[in-house]
């Protein structure tokens, strides 16, 4: 077996990256792993801290899903060592979003870093990636179609109406284009995952191909890894011929089982990764183990896009939004609870008709999580929970709907129940306030002439 | 006979994307995986009749032999995290799957 490349470089013309962690901010970066793969002549720190998993709420409302605290705590990991290695530090779609408000929030935090360390004079790059839906309408009036992806319809008036806030999804340009201005710190708006991982690889020379699945296996960091751990450290290499890539945390290793499987993560398709200016194609990769707690990956193919086409998430308000719980246990009244939810619906509807507002019932017990999908939902538990939704325009008219649908359960009529003295049982007898119900309105790709028109950027300085 | 869970190392759910969830089954070994393509019963119309969708609604379905691993994706009802949705992150649903019965082969 060659020796680690954790010890040393295993080629001439290489770029290692340490990846720390695959969702900056969301759960914090476990540091003893970190720490080992600071020694290891990383030539940059790379983390993404986006994602969609998160559902349409945080960019609608244009807020982080994690607190401000552990942002923080990732940033000033990621920073001390960036800055005592010497070595540049690169963080993409911050605070969860990538909205321009969540760039400002993590350059703040990175310049009060850098005063609370007293840090030497250092340079802070960061890129915009939100949309106005100005701009998108006068595409719109220009007949330039916004087309849907995954089945969606093209972009129309009224979606683009009901939405909030827009951003668009950056490839490596923003980033290549903030290393070519010598910054040692970047903070991306949206962007893809890998990009942030590619910019530095495709800027020194490498192979576009590799450079972009360097990128794919390292921006989750050790979920390439076995046995399972997240938040730990990962190393990665890039020469001119493969993708290296191995464990830091001691106990856990990269094997071809770990990063093939990672590769396909969370994706429709194995085989192929999109970006802003085309797609690799890994039907032809390789994986092999290099040693022990390393893999090495060849052969991906880098396809470049016939047209530029950027791809749009967007997120619009449906309303204000309360939550009710209520239990059921009686046998009868379970193998009836539609019913149930029926009588309480057809009270809302008493009250305020039939449209206006959303309200939702999940059966927990039942089908809650799968729906109408679940083949066992003719066999519920003993046991249910029903949560109740009530979404309307204001908080107080949300907070009735949800409270009439919750309260009346307790007064179900059905007609041969034993108990008469009420139909469930409640943890609270109250609803509670939950953040204003949004949905993703945008997943939609749309044509650019140049790939940085969308993506302004700025340097500001740092310590000192 | 044996059930899926016995067989496969991981089998799970997510995101892949906003709009649809992917499922991976991934086996130890070679034979598990053969045996289970073989089978047929991870094929797309087994995975319709048991999860109770029209056949448009899988978006791909792949065997990936790197990972030795069966992966198939569907169309969500609604965009992850509308009200309504109670998996925002599309990670719970597998749980059909782990009962399937693999005939021997």
């Amino acid at each position: 077996m060659p020796l680690s490349i954790q010890h040393a470089r295993s080629a001439n013309h290489t770029l290692r990256i340490i990846c720390p962690n695959g969702h900056l901010g969301f759960a914090p970066i476990k540091t003893g792993s970190f720490e080992i793969g600071c020694r290891a002549e990383p030539d940059l720190i790379c983390a993404d801290s986006g994602s969609c998993d998160v559902g349409p709420v945080p960019l609608g409302a244009d807020i982080s899903s994690s607190p401000r605290q552990w942002q923080e705590q990732d940033l000033e990991t990621m920073l001390l060592a960036s800055r005592r290695l010497g070595v540049p530090m690169i963080v993409g779609s911050a605070g969860d979003t990538g909205t321009n408000s969540r760039v400002d929030l993590f350059v703040a935090i990175i310049q009060e870093l850098a005063r609370k360390h007293q840090l030497p004079k250092f340079r802070i790059g960061y890129f915009y990636s939100e949309v106005g839906k100005d701009a998108l309408r006068h595409r719109l009036d220009a007949g330039d179609a916004i087309a849907g992806l995954d089945g969606r319809l093209p972009l129309d008036e009224a979606t683009l109406a009901a939405t909030e806030r827009v951003v668009a999804v950056a490839g490596v340009h923003p980033y290549i284009k903030l290393l070519d201005a010598g910054v040692d710190v970047i903070v991306g708006g949206r962007s893809s995952d890998c990009a942030l991982f590619a910019a530095p690889a495709i800027r020194r020379g490498f192979p576009q191909g590799l450079a972009y699945l360097y990128g794919k296996i390292l921006e989750c960091a050790s979920f390439c890894c076995e046995p399972y751990g997240a938040k730990e450290s990962v190393l990665g290499e890039i020469t001119m011929d493969d993708v290296k890539v191995t464990a830091m945390l001691p106990e856990q290793r990269c094997t071809i089982a770990s990063v093939a499987g990672h590769t396909m993560y969370e994706r429709a398709n194995p085989f192929y990764e999109y970006f802003l200016g085309g797609h690799i194609d890994m039907s032809g990769c390789r994986y092999e183990q290099y040693d022990e707690r390393t893999v090495r990956v060849t052969g991906p193919r880098y396809v470049p896009a016939a047209e530029l086409r950027v791809k749009l998430e967007g997120s619009g308000k449906i309303g204000e939004r309360y939550v009710g719980i209520v239990g059921v246990r009686d046998p009868y009244t379970i193998a009836h609870i539609d019913l149930v939810t029926g009588w309480a619906r057809s009270q809302v509807e008493e009250r305020f008709g039939r449209d206006g507002y959303e309200l939702h019932f999940a059966v927990y017990g039942r089908d809650a999580i799968l729906g109408l999908s679940d083949p066992l939902r003719a066999a519920p538990g003993h046991e249910l929970a029903v949560v109740v939704q009530g979404v309307a325009p204001t908080r107080e008219m949300a907070e009735e709907v949800c409270m009439i649908a919750t309260r009346q359960m307790f007064y179900a009529r059905l007609p041969q129940v034993k108990g008469t003295a009420g139909g469930v049982a409640f943890i609270l007898d109250e609803v509670m306030p939950a953040s204003p119900a949004y949905r993703w309105t945008l997943n939609h790709t749309m044509r650019v002439d140049d790939p940085l028109e969308l993506f302004p950027s700025f340097v500001v300085e740092a310590g000192g | 006979m044996a059930k899926l869970a016995d067989i496969a190392k991981t089998i799970r759910s997510k995101n892949a994307g906003v709009d649809k969830i992917t499922f991976d089954v991934i086996f130890t070994d070679a034979d598990a995986y053969d045996r289970v393509r073989r089978s047929g019963v991870l094929s797309r119309e087994a995975v319709c009749r048991l999860f109770g969708l029209a056949p448009d609604r899988i978006s791909d379905h792949v065997e990936f032999d790197p990972a030795l691993a069966i992966k198939f994706t569907i169309y969500r009802r609604q965009p992850s995290g509308s009200p309504g949705d109670a998996d925002v992150f599309g990670a719970q649903q597998y749980g059909p799957l782990l009962g399937i019965e693999v005939p021997e082969s």
